[in-house]
């Protein structure tokens, strides 16, 4: 096993490095550098439902939650390091807090969805009523609608003066996509990777055989956040403003396309979606023919309809049966099994 | 004194437009376990439907108590054919689908009416009590949404029609050995619940600027309201409305709607960590 992690990882270095070369030959960087953001917030959702079985419907709530932390503290250090420590670290110990409510509660998936969405609307509606001057955390103010605009942005650390913008922006966000793509494949990998994927299986048989379900799902729920608190920080930087845009149910709902599009229960598949939906709104935003709100809506609703396990899955499961070796049965399969069972507790 | 009566008012007006935006979903929900997420958008195209109608030269009460939930139903039934019948049983794609559907409409909405707010002047003038002002319009809701749950209760529980559709939700198999097809009893279920979504989008229309996103402003509330009340259907209804639409209130009274609203969704939460199964899991178990 040794072995092949190994050569995955140098296989995905090489293409990884190829493509971060290549694509801005084709592309315009400052439309890559969010794409590449995106891919990165389609990945932490990717890795807590497709894995964890974990449907959060208020993955926006952390990605906002990074990019408001992020420029709340840059505003008030002046620089950027400690700002991205602290829009990894904020949304990823409320994700601990919320995720240990829900779970410790033992609520079942609607539940789950409910609260989520629910925490994502009382984020979103409480920052857009902070329009007021004494809303204000330290010099920073929330700025209600309009947002915070004029934070410092991203540079080197300990050179307040030396900003990373531009090319170098992308450069850095797709280094960190592929940091993060190498530690999700680290993570499943392990122990508690291994189990997340058991506890998704058979929730109860995991709990009978001894392990801590509750605490696991809470882990692994913050770790989700902590990825999208990164994204949301690096958001923050590209678009040099936030606004309460960031935590709405459209982008909530976005992550999800993403994650249904790509497939659910691969790595790559959440990246893909992300970063081809993506570049789809990106190019459907300069016409006006057809309306972008309503092609994602149909995208899903076809997919759930008819391709419900995702493109990279259905992809990869057309190779196998027409040129690859069998293999061990899909991880894919499995988790579409256990989405079809669709328990309602109630 | 006054000022009891006008809080009094506006409590009972909070609970009362609770209950009315949740009815559609909970009918679908509570009878066919379909989590529809479009709802809000159901009841944005009924207030479309009742202003269109009105600038049409409708009279407006025809407009929203009929024409609207008709046209919402239609669409409904046609959503049921295309997309829920394919999915019943499995709970979370329906979400996901539903989602998707509202995504669709709001878009739909967007090029047809264009991303600009329109409205309707409220059909009922003012009501003075004592030194204060308050909105007739509110009372009409308040009375609508009673007349609605008495004709929800005498329909489902004292008609033949409301029996073997909740026979239906219980056994599907066992009603369709009696003779009854589950399949057209749940597209008639799913038509009704869109009509009531029309409907309380219509009612609502005359008090609210429309925009096509104006339906994610609904359904959140009407979400935690059905999953809060728990399995019984109109019980749930109307006590999960009580407990939610009275905070609501009270924080909007003493603080701004703002924390109102925020004081809602915060009990909600607090609400389904500690009662899951819903109000009616643990209270008036078994009534309907």
């Amino acid at each position: 096993m040794q072995g092949t992690a190994g050569k995955d990882v140098i296989v995905t270095v090489l293409v990884a490095a190829v493509l971060i070369w290549a694509l801005p030959l084709m592309v315009g960087t400052y439309t890559l550098t969010v794409l590449a953001i995106y891919a990165m917030l389609g990945l932490s959702l990717g890795l807590i439902w497709g894995f964890g079985g974990i449907l959060c419907f208020g993955q926006a709530a952390f990605f906002g939650l990074g990019a408001y932390t992020y420029a709340i503290a840059a505003i008030n250090t002046g620089e950027s390091t400690l700002p991205m420590i602290l829009a990894v670290i904020v949304p990823c110990v409320f994700a601990a807090l919320l995720g240990a409510m829900m779970f410790y509660g033992r609520l079942g998936d609607v539940y789950l969805g409910v609260i989520t969405l629910v925490v994502t609307l009382i984020l979103f509606k409480f920052i857009s009523s902070t329009a007021g001057p004494q809303y204000t955390i330290g010099t920073a103010r929330l700025g209600g609608y309009n947002g915070i605009p004029g934070f410092p942005t991203l540079n080197v650390p300990g050179r307040p003066d030396l900003f990373i913008w531009g090319d170098a922006l992308y450069y850095l966000c797709a280094v960190a996509l592929l940091l993060v793509y190498l530690g999700v494949t680290w993570f499943l990998r392990s122990s508690f990777g291994r189990i997340a994927v058991g506890i998704r299986e058979n929730e109860t048989r995991m709990s009978l055989i001894g392990y801590d379900v509750r605490a696991r799902k809470t882990v692994l729920f913050a770790i989700g956040a902590a990825i999208a608190g990164l994204a949301g920080a690096l958001f923050a930087n590209w678009g040099a403003i936030v606004t309460p845009g960031l935590f709405s149910l459209s982008q909530s709902a976005e992550i999800i396309i993403w994650c249904i599009v790509g497939g659910l229960g691969t790595r790559f598949g959440p990246l893909l979606g992300a970063a081809g939906l993506g570049y789809l709104k990106f190019l459907l935003g300069q016409q006006s023919m057809i309306n972008n709100t309503m092609l994602m809506g149909l995208i899903l609703v076809l997919f759930v309809l008819f391709l419900p396990r995702g493109v990279v899955p259905a992809a990869i499961s057309v190779w196998r049966a027409s040129i690859g070796r069998p293999r061990r049965a899909g991880r894919a399969g499995a988790l579409r099994r256990n989405r079809r069972r669709g328990r309602t507790d109630g | 004194m006054d000022l009891t009566v006008v809080i009094g008012i506006e409590i009972l007006y909070a609970v009362a437009s609770l209950a009315l935006i949740s009815v559609g979903l909970a009918v679908v929900f509570g009878m066919m376990k379909v989590i529809n997420l479009a709802h809000g958008e159901f009841m944005m195209m009924g207030g479309y439907a009742t202003i269109v109608s009105v600038n049409l030269g409708i009279n407006v009460f025809v407009a929203m108590l009929i024409i609207a939930p008709v046209v919402v139903g239609l669409i409904g039934l046609v959503v049921e054919r295309l997309v829920i019948r394919h999915l019943y049983g499995r709970l979370v794609d329906t979400m996901l689908a539903t989602w998707g559907l509202s995504l669709f409409f709001i878009g739909l909405a967007t090029i047809i009416f264009g991303n600009t707010t329109t409205g309707i002047s409220t059909p009922i003038p003012g009501v003075a009590i004592g030194n204060y002002q308050i909105n007739g319009y509110n009372l009409f809701i308040v009375v609508v949404s009673v007349l609605l749950m008495i004709a929800l209760y005498l329909v489902l529980g004292r008609t033949r029609l409301g029996l073997i559709a909740r026979g239906t939700m219980q056994r599907p198999d066992m009603a369709s050995s009696l003779g009854y097809s589950p399949e057209r009893i749940y597209m008639a279920t799913f038509f009704c619940g869109s009509a009531l979504s029309g409907l309380a989008g219509a009612i609502l229309a005359p008090l609210v600027g429309l925009v096509p996103t104006s339906g994610g402003a609904y359904i959140a509330k009407a979400f935690i309201t059905v999953i809060a009340g728990g399995p019984s259907l109109i019980a749930g209804l109307v006590s999960s409305a009580s407990v939610f639409g009275v905070i609501d209130q009270i924080f909007t009274f003493a603080l701004s709607p703002v924390i109102g609203e925020v004081a809602l969704l915060i009990a909600a939460v607090v609400l389904l960590r500690l009662l899951p199964q819903g109000i009616t899991a643990r209270f008036f178990r078994g009534r309907m």
